[in-house]
């Protein structure tokens, strides 16, 4: 009987190591692929004129593989989405977990989860039908497909992550700390100012680092309301990111194209990698506080 | 010798459960008042009347009143957090922000409009002067609270509410948490800070109850069964529920 047990035992834990196995299989198989992949390209065109080159044409008859106008797009639209994203999300957080009613609260969460499941081709949609058109009039320019609408969007797309993390954080700090706030004669919001608030800023760090991984990530909905074109980065001109320079090439590149877009898809998985590893040290900062 | 403090006929329940039955007492000015009883018996909720943290807890009705400085504190012309400011508390869990010494002490101080870097200091080192933890501490003023023992964080936490200029101080089971060392430290801290603040404190340990405090208020299912001189409570109780208790029967 008990060696029956113990053999079972074991058989679960196998099955339990070998799924994991799998889940950690693919994560290198995928490294492997793209560094072999990417590599070359890089070596043929050279690193200084593909990562600091300025201009990408790769069906010219010369053509050049200049990725600095996408890195810079996917940098500035990540930045401008958190601007725009943190703020709004944050304060929302704020105000659900601190000071809203329970109704209020729970319907408020119940649309966040919503917003969150919305798939980004339906963004992306939305965007084109009503942002770009928008902008267009807005601000009188002749296409709104533009890296500002990508950004609005991507900072809609991004508030439920900022939103849920930062709740998160926010009812994780001990009430305890609260109450010796209210104790001295603080108001509510003097003590979830400057109490709650630093005190689950790690939390809120890694809610701004998720949002910066979803942004830089994104490519389904920023292609169909940027523009799409292979400039430098301009706010109210028509732009390409990492991820868009590879889906809208990919179905018809070959030979030294196809494999500078693998060099893209490397350099995109590297700064994803970064913004990982910065989410790492802050969970684990949010662990010894 | 007037009381600090004068609760009349006080109710209180807890959504459709009565915890404090018309209770009355006085609280005099500059001496230790200590509530004993066993758990569940309304001492620490009548504490917590008295700076009106309950108003954070939902479903909370009072009736009755608590005067102070001539004032029902339940008035709706009374500033809370002036009330707080006044009646500070510590509580049974030692609860240091997260944040250095300095900051735990200035917090207050700053809440209620200083500014001054001078004035912060001086408050700062005053105030962990009648905790006495200066001088454990006062090198390392920029140090996370949080890496203080426990003894010294309740005493930091002393000095906190102390460093708001309170005239009364509400203390909430200060030592239950700590070890027998740092108990003897905050009681006898809590005889000294009697010479300038009014302290009540709640407490489970009886011989604490009747080493620091002058007068004891017996409570038992929400009733204030017995309320007088420490030493008479303790050697002659009137109320045979009180004897009973402080001789160990039940509780």
């Amino acid at each position: 009987m008990k060696y029956k047990k113990k053999v079972l035992e074991d058989v679960i834990q196998g099955v339990f190591l070998i799924l994991g196995m799998i889940t950690v299989g693919f994560v290198l198989l995928i490294t492997v692929y793209l560094i072999l992949s990417g590599i070359p390209a890089i070596g043929e065109i050279g690193i200084g004129n593909f990562i600091l080159g300025e201009k990408w044409a790769s069906t010219a008859s010369e053509p050049f593989y200049g990725i600095l106008p996408f890195m810079l797009t996917s940098v500035y639209g990540t930045a401008g989405a958190i601007m725009l994203g943190v703020p709004i999300g944050f304060l929302t957080a704020l105000y659900l977990a601190k000071f809203a009613p329970v109704k209020v609260k729970t319907s408020v969460e119940f649309v966040v989860a919503l917003l969150a499941g919305v798939p980004s081709v339906v963004y992306g949609f939305v965007g084109m039908m009503v942002l770009v058109p928008a902008i267009r009039k807005l601000f009188n320019i002749p296409d709104g497909a533009v890296l500002f609408t990508a950004i609005i969007v991507l900072a809609v797309m991004i508030l439920p992550t900022i939103i849920k993390v930062s709740i998160t954080s926010l009812e994780a700090v001990p009430k305890e700390y609260e109450d010796a706030s209210f104790a001295l004669g603080a108001t509510p919001v003097e003590t979830y100012c400057r109490v709650s608030v630093p005190a689950a800023r790690s939390g809120i760090a890694a809610a701004i680092v998720l949002g910066v991984g979803r942004a830089i990530g994104e490519a389904m909905a920023v292609m169909m309301v940027a523009g799409n074109v292979a400039n430098m980065p301009h706010l109210f001109g028509s732009v390409r990111f990492l991820t868009t320079a590879i889906a809208s090439e990919m179905s018809y590149s070959s030979g030294l194209q196809r494999q500078a877009l693998f060099s893209i898809a490397l350099v995109l998985f590297l700064f994803i990698m970064l913004i990982n590893a910065a989410l790492n040290f802050f969970l684990k900062r949010n662990k010894e506080a | 010798m007037d009381p600090i403090m004068t609760v009349r006929n006080l109710n209180l329940w807890y959504g459709k459960v009565q915890a404090l039955k018309d209770v009355s007492m006085d609280i005099q000015e500059r001496s230790i008042t200590a509530l004993i009883g066993p758990s569940g018996c309304g001492k620490s909720t009548f504490l917590k009347t008295l700076n009106r943290m309950n108003d954070l807890i939902p479903d909370v009705r009072i009736t009755g009143e608590v005067l102070y400085n001539g004032k029902n504190i339940f008035d709706s012309s009374v500033d809370v957090n002036e009330l707080r400011k006044n009646v500070g508390m510590v509580f049974q869990k030692p609860n240091p922000f997260p944040m250095s010494i300095y900051d735990n002490i200035a917090y207050g101080p700053r809440t209620h409009g200083i500014r001054s870097k001078a004035k912060l200091d001086d408050i700062v080192e005053r105030s962990l002067r009648d905790a006495a933890i200066w001088e454990e501490v006062k090198n390392r003023l920029k140090k996370n609270a949080l890496g203080l023992s426990g003894g010294q964080q309740q005493r930091l936490c002393i000095a906190r509410a102390l460093a708001v200029e309170p005239q009364i101080v509400l203390m909430d089971e200060p030592t239950s948490a700590l070890d027998p060392i740092s108990t003897a430290n905050i009681e006898k801290l809590a005889v000294k800070l009697k010479e300038k603040y009014t302290i009540v404190i709640v407490t489970h340990n009886m011989q604490q109850a009747f080493r620091i405090s002058d007068n004891t208020a017996f409570f038992l299912l929400g009733d204030l069964i017995e309320y007088s001189e420490t030493k008479k409570m303790f050697t002659s109780p009137t109320d045979k529920r009180t004897d009973d208790y402080i001789t160990g029967i039940y509780g």
